[in-house]
């Protein structure tokens, strides 16, 4: 293997896959401006929503309620609550979401509670729909004061102490660190972005190295100079593996740059709370992109090889658009909650890393399974190099027509 | 020096079966001479000059190019070999320069021996004017040029010329062809293939006339008239060829 010949075919591919625009944009403009544009739509568009919703008064409908006169008038007195007249068509207004919700109060409410019945309040809302629970949430929360302060003065009257009310209280108190939690928020996000911006980075290059080659008729010219095949394999194979992993590069700053500014922005706004910082040690980074290369590897490698097949650039695009599914279904399943890293799955190529990284983000270092999954990915990379070199050997697939 | 050995080529056809492109062809072409490999299209003239190239493997035989076999030694068969064709285009971006570049390294030249080269080509071929511009954006005489230089950046002994004037205008092929001559002159071994007779009457010292991957006559224009008995060489080919002509479905 002479170091110097997949020098000059890696140092040659790099300057013309720098010259191609459609390289340019897919492994470098994409990844560096598609993560602030998402993040920061969708961020802005849920603080804008979530803060509308805070902020407007829900508009409900009391039904019933004529003889409890203190109820409706904390209703209607209420702030956050805007009252609508009473209509028999209620279930259809908040079907299209004409009012948030609508309080059922029972006839003889007040008179019932002083007897010691116990009557039923009913709500009717419009399930998992973010205003019409907030309508309802604020509605409860009115209903439990009045309940309390009507305990508070039962007791009161009694001569017994508030705290019978309520003889314990309950306190959920996080024990785990702050790159924890931000790792359970943002690993699995974190990973599937690498690994699939990792193939989007290869795609395009292994398609121009190799169908672009023969549809621009320049593979007859290399295959007569004296470069043995291997050589040129090997130097347009370095050249997709770093467009891959600058692509994934590129998208991981690029992101953590968006989702520092984001979390900062949240916290100014006073929303902060519960919104986990994304914060990753270089340790954690390095772990991540020592994984993902031979991913990277393992996706330049099959790309090229695949695409080798095509006579044309867009032939090579009809047989990878597949391809893309494929890698992304084990990355998605990574991502979904209760899929836990077992020694089968570490034998699933790209499932297996996807879930890994995931635990690494979070600062969990199996090493038995990293060891495993690094050299089977290692291996699945090494088979799929060996046969985009050996299709390199083949007339038929070179020289289709 | 290229020395031809009973030289095969089968290609596997799913509806055609077995493709003999080349069938146990021999001959030979001497420094300083050029051969012309004349055939219609599809008779095994790319086929056999691509093997000569080593781009393609041959199914049985073998050929000596400037000494080496194509067979054992392909890579050092290619270091002495100028390979030039319709189908061998340049990278579009990519400049004249760092195209000629590119192929010079590949053949091992290193930066002070590259340079002094390629400078004298550019001057001789007056291709100074469109050094720096992408190939891309280059007309069709300058990428004609370019593949020129790009053949001789490594200074090879054979020349493999594959159809070279195809598709071309008349200026633009009056450069190749006043090229070619001038790689004889040099004393380089030149073998071509056309299917245009003028051209074969005007360059080459030998010709073999092929069909169905098959050599079938081979000779000086001279004795080919002599032999055949007839003047001009579209008469002599037609006398070869007739009686083993198949329309070919290749191209």
């Amino acid at each position: 293997m002479s170091l110097r010949n997949v020098g000059i075919v890696y140092r040659k591919e790099l300057t013309e896959a720098l010259r191609d625009r459609r390289t340019l944009v897919s492994s470098i403009l994409i990844p560096l401006f598609l993560f602030p544009i998402l993040t920061f739509g969708i961020g802005y568009a849920f603080v804008e929503i979530a803060g509308e919703a805070t902020r407007e008064p829900s508009k409900i409908m009391i039904l019933g309620g004529e003889d409890s006169p203190d109820v409706v008038k904390d209703l209607r007195v209420a702030r956050n609550l805007r009252v609508v007249r009473r209509s028999a068509d209620y279930v259809d207004l908040i079907s299209d979401k004409k009012i948030r919700a609508a309080v059922d109060i029972p006839p003889g409410f007040q008179a019932g509670i002083m007897r010691g019945d116990h009557p039923e309040v009913k709500i009717y809302i419009f399930k998992d729909d973010l205003k019409s629970m907030l309508g309802a949430s604020r509605i409860e929360k009115l209903f439990t004061e009045y309940r309390d302060a009507m305990v508070r003065a039962r007791l009161a009257s009694e001569n017994l102490p508030e705290s019978l009310m309520k003889p314990f209280d309950i306190d959920q108190q996080n024990v785990v660190s702050d790159e924890k939690v931000a790792g359970e928020s943002y690993g699995g996000l974190i990973t599937y972005l690498v690994i699939l911006m990792c193939m989007t980075g290869a795609m395009y290059p292994a398609m121009d190295l190799t169908a672009g080659e023969k549809e621009r008729g320049t593979m007859e010219t290399i295959l007569s100079s004296p470069i043995g095949r291997t050589h040129l394999v090997f130097g347009k194979f370095l050249v997709v593996l770093t467009a891959s992993l600058a692509t994934a590069t590129l998208s991981v700053i690029s992101m953590g740059g968006s989702f520092a500014i984001l979390s900062r922005f949240a916290r100014d706004q006073s929303m902060g709370e519960g919104f986990p910082m994304l914060t990753m040690h270089p340790k954690t980074v390095l772990a991540v992109f020592i994984m993902a290369l031979p991913v990277a590897v393992l996706f330049s490698a099959v790309l090229m090889t695949i695409s080798l097949f095509a006579k044309t650039f867009k032939e090579a695009q009809s047989y990878l658009t597949p391809m893309t599914f494929v890698v992304i279904v084990p990355a998605i399943a990574a991502v979904l909650p209760g899929i836990e890293l077992t020694s089968k799955l570490a034998l699933v190529p790209i499932l297996n890393v996807s879930l890994l990284c995931k635990e690494l983000v979070t600062g969990t270092y199996h090493w038995n399974y990293i060891a495993l999954i690094f050299f089977c990915t290692c291996l699945y990379a090494g088979v799929a190099l060996f046969l985009a070199v050996k299709m390199f050997q083949r007339e038929s697939v070179l020289f289709s027509s | 020096m290229i020395e031809v050995r009973n030289l095969s080529k089968y290609f596997r056809d799913k509806k055609r079966g077995e493709i003999r492109a080349v069938d146990d062809v021999s001959f030979r072409c001497l420094p300083g001479q050029i051969y012309g490999l004349l055939g219609a299209n599809g008779a095994g003239k790319t086929t056999t000059l691509r093997m000569l190239a080593t781009i393609l493997q041959p199914t049985g035989g073998t050929a000596v190019v400037s000494g080496h076999d194509i067979v054992e030694h392909p890579e050092k068969v290619r270091a002495d070999v100028g390979f030039l064709s319709t189908a061998t285009a340049l990278y579009p971006r990519l400049t004249a320069r760092e195209l000629v570049q590119y192929f010079g390294r590949l053949n091992g030249l290193d930066d002070a021996i590259l340079k002094a080269r390629v400078d004298k080509i550019f001057d001789r071929l007056d291709m100074n004017g469109f050094r720096d511009r992408r190939c891309d954006k280059l007309s069709t005489g300058m990428k004609q040029k370019t593949s020129i230089a790009r053949t001789l950046v490594h200074d090879p002994a054979v020349m493999i010329f594959d159809e070279p004037t195809l598709g071309l205008d008349i200026m633009t092929a009056r450069t190749i062809t006043s090229f070619i001559r001038e790689c004889r002159d040099l004393g380089k071994t030149v073998i071509f293939s056309t299917h245009i007779m003028s051209e074969v009457e005007k360059l080459c010292d030998v010709i073999g006339i092929i069909q169905n991957g098959k050599l079938l006559a081979e000779g000086s224009l001279q004795q080919l008239r002599e032999k055949y008995g007839e003047q001009d060489l579209e008469e002599i080919f037609v006398k070869v060829v007739a009686p083993h002509y198949v329309p070919s479905e290749d191209h």
